[in-house]
């Protein structure tokens, strides 16, 4: 109740507020990818010989690729050679600790909210926070690391777990997945790594701050939590970007591993710049989420609260392999002006008993796009799957778009599919009603908006839940009427 | 508190109200009865400030300011309250979540302090007695899955919350067995007081058994034609409408 209200009180300013840049001296590798850059990149992280051949495998098999031209967006031609694949804050050495840390970059987090000292350690969170290409700071390593978890950026993992890394990058989402992904597996820089050992309870959300600073440069993460058997982590994700007039490549790779029993509920608030009002700017955000319950009776929930980005194409999806393994997508897309957005799930059956559960909520304004595309593919020997997917688009104006691809693939009689979709415009009654109790036009449209989103929003941690609904809220703005 | 002075309403091309007159004073309560389509619908729209509808000619004069100057947001602040005929439904969002917000935008409209959660639930508690809801079906999403009893109790467990100086009820009997019509009835009752005004839009005289009107007016094609007091609902009731019509005719 109260966080509703703190909602609307918070609703000031109606432009990007995390449109602002950081003068932080930087290291960038020159414009243009070909093997020399990939090289460039892998010796600047110092890294083994084997990962240096799997970036050059994957670089050499993406230039076979092609763009994919399914998605229903369009946008025009990306000058992949025009794009800087490195850049890095300038630091004379490596942070021993968050004192060593520039302070202009903590600025930058302070800047976002993202205290990573005090703040985080009242409210309990550990965070790894990544600004252009390089993890800066991970806070509370010390005290995860006596339940032996381990919580650090991708470069240090590299360097201190190779084993780990090894055994798991690319076994789910292989390096020529995709177009977007083998890019990433031959140029990514950082991310952050998470293990958790068996049987360990994470006690506290992990969470990673991403943040686009340089110009031109393209971000490139890459996310890998493996989850022991019986372990349970909770994971968010946020992401923020100046404000630019030109567009931005983000094309990211999270995998998560989930052995049996094992739990893992990722969330993501993604807010990256999404482009002004006219469609000019904004980040490019093709991502591959991809997690692989591999263990029987493992589970993974991706919840997503999508308003930023000027295109987005991004597919959080699960492999259910265990048997009696399960998987649910809960997503609210929220698209205004000229955003496009083409976001979904594949939840992929292989295992006896699975179980999955799709929840999408789009949310069209001004002349923006909105697709659900979403795949339930129940494969023959997955004995007794069961899905639900409900789909529900709200239209607002008549200027916007809203899309449902759903495709469904059942090779197994057993298999008990459901599919609920709904479209619904917000009524000029419901607006009227609000209005004759004394609500102002905008917060009646929060309300609403938020009260469409509930199922998604109360997937989401407590705080993030709170952000979610202020970014609803500041994306609409100015929608109606 | 209320002067309407040769109201004329259209919606599209429909002209509905055609020289309204009603003065109505602190305290009072009035009934506008009528056949269906004579306009008390309308009425009570054009009074919350519903935008569809096009007021031609004609003023409202509510506390000494232009009435039809005002958004339906700032009538609401300055106290006038609609219980709706058709509550909406907003899924998601709880009757007490609304009424938070509504409840304290009207407050900062007033220059008053919000109310935080604890003195919210108090002011709550205490007026869900008044209506005899359950803090249950205030958990619930906004009007989704109620009954129509339940509907309409909600909408005078707002007004409660709300405490307008001007309320119109419209058609506030319309779908309630006779136990729900007792409870509403009584809500309202106990929110009456010399202070505010209340105008009950309804079809029939049952619920004026209830509320009890100091005066009721019969509205037929856009025009308050006969004015009276209770008893006028009485002779409604026994003998239709069409009398009236007649008289009009003749007239």
């Amino acid at each position: 109740m109260s966080k509703d209200n703190q909602v609307l009180e918070e609703i000031t300013s109606k432009e990007y507020e995390h449109g602002w840049t950081s003068n932080i001296e930087m290291e960038s590798a020159p414009k243009g990818l070909n093997e020399d850059i990939v090289r460039f990149i892998s010796a600047k992280k110092n890294e083994p010989d084997w990962l240096l051949e799997w970036r050059l495998k994957a670089y050499r098999h993406w230039t076979t690729m092609k763009e994919p031209k399914w998605p229903n967006v369009t946008y025009p031609e990306i000058n992949y050679q025009d794009v800087i694949y490195y850049a890095a804050p300038k630091q004379k050495a490596k942070p021993k600790s968050l004192e060593e840390v520039d302070p202009e970059l903590l600025k930058t987090f302070e800047k976002l909210g993202i205290s990573l000292t005090e703040q985080k350690r009242l409210t309990g969170i550990a965070v790894d926070a990544v600004l252009d290409s390089v993890s800066v700071a991970t806070t509370f390593k010390e005290k995860l690391g006596e339940l032996g978890i381990i919580f650090c950026s991708f470069s240090e993992a590299v360097q201190e777990h190779p084993e780990l890394v090894k055994k798991y990058l690319g076994s789910v989402v292989p390096m020529n997945d995709n177009y977007f992904a083998a890019l990433n597996s031959a140029v990514f820089s950082d991310g952050s790594f998470c293990y958790i050992p068996k049987g360990v309870r994470c006690p506290m959300e992990l969470s990673t701050y991403f943040r686009i600073n340089a110009a031109n440069t393209g971000q490139f993460e890459r996310t890998l939590i493996v989850a022991d058997e019986g372990s349970y982590v909770s994971y968010l994700e946020g992401c923020t970007a100046p404000q630019r007039d030109e567009n931005q490549l983000h094309a990211a790779v999270v995998e998560i591993y989930a052995m049996k029993d094992a739990h893992v509920k990722y969330s993501t608030v993604q807010n990256w710049y999404p482009g002004d009002k006219d469609g000019k700017g904004g980040i490019y955000n093709f991502v591959t989420k991809r997690a692989l319950c591999a263990g029987n009776h493992s589970k993974v929930s991706w919840t997503q609260v999508e308003t930023g980005s000027s295109i987005t194409w991004k597919y959080p999806s699960c492999i259910l392999k265990g048997d009696y393994s399960s998987g649910e997508f809960y997503s609210v897309a929220v698209t205004n002006n000229y955003q496009q957005a083409d976001t979904g799930t594949k939840m992929i059956h292989i295992g006896k008993h699975t179980k999955s559960r799709i929840v999408s909520k789009g949310i069209s304004a001004g002349r923006s796009q909105n697709s659900y595309r979403g795949q339930v593919h129940v494969l023959k020997r997955a004995e007794s799957a069961r899905n639900f997917s409900q789909c529900d688009s709200l239209l607002m104006g008549d200027q916007c778009g809203a899309h449902t691809f759903p495709y469904i693939d059942v090779e197994n009689n057993s298999a008990k599919v459901e599919h609920e979709a709904t479209t619904s415009k917000i009524g000029e009654d419901q607006i009227f009603y609000c209005l004759q109790r004394g609500i102002d036009e905008e917060s009646a449209v929060a309300l609403i908006v938020n009260g469409y989103a509930k199922e998604v929003l109360n997937q989401l941690p407590m705080e993030f839940a709170v952000e979610a609904q202020k970014l609803l809220a500041l994306t609409l703005e100015g929608s109606v009427g | 508190m209320l002067s309407i002075k040769n109201l004329h309403a259209k919606i599209e091309d429909n002209q509905i109200l055609n020289g309204l007159n009603l003065e109505v004073r602190p305290g009072e309560v009035h009934a506008i009865m009528g056949p269906n389509g004579s306009g008390k619908s309308t009425l009570a729209s054009v009074l919350a400030g519903r935008e569809e509808f096009e007021v031609t000619d004609g003023t409202v004069d509510y506390l000494g300011k232009n009435l039809l100057e005002l958004d339906p947001e700032e009538r609401a602040r300055e106290g006038i309250f609609l219980a709706f005929q058709y509550p909406v439904e907003i899924p998601g969002v709880s009757t007490i979540n609304f009424m938070k917000t509504a409840v304290n935008q009207v407050r900062e409209a007033r220059g008053q302090e919000p109310l935080d959660a604890v003195s919210f639930l108090g002011v709550m508690k205490e007026k869900m007695k008044l209506v005899e809801i359950d803090q249950s079906l205030l958990n619930r999403s906004l009007n989704e899955g109620f009954s129509g009893g339940e509907k309409k109790r909600n909408e005078i467990f707002q007004m409660a919350m709300l405490e307008p100086k001007l309320a119109i009820l419209d058609e506030t009997d319309s779908g309630l067995d006779i136990d729900a019509l007792r409870i509403v009835a009584n809500g309202v009752n106990k929110l009456r007081n010399k202070n505010n005004s209340i105008i009950v839009v309804t079809h029939y005289q049952r619920l004026l058994e209830y509320i009890v009107p100091d005066f009721v007016h019969v509205l037929y094609k856009g025009k308050i034609v006969k004015s009276g007091t209770k008893e006028l609902a009485l002779e409604l009731e026994a003998k239709g409408y069409d009398w009236i019509k007649d008289e009009v005719a003749l007239a």
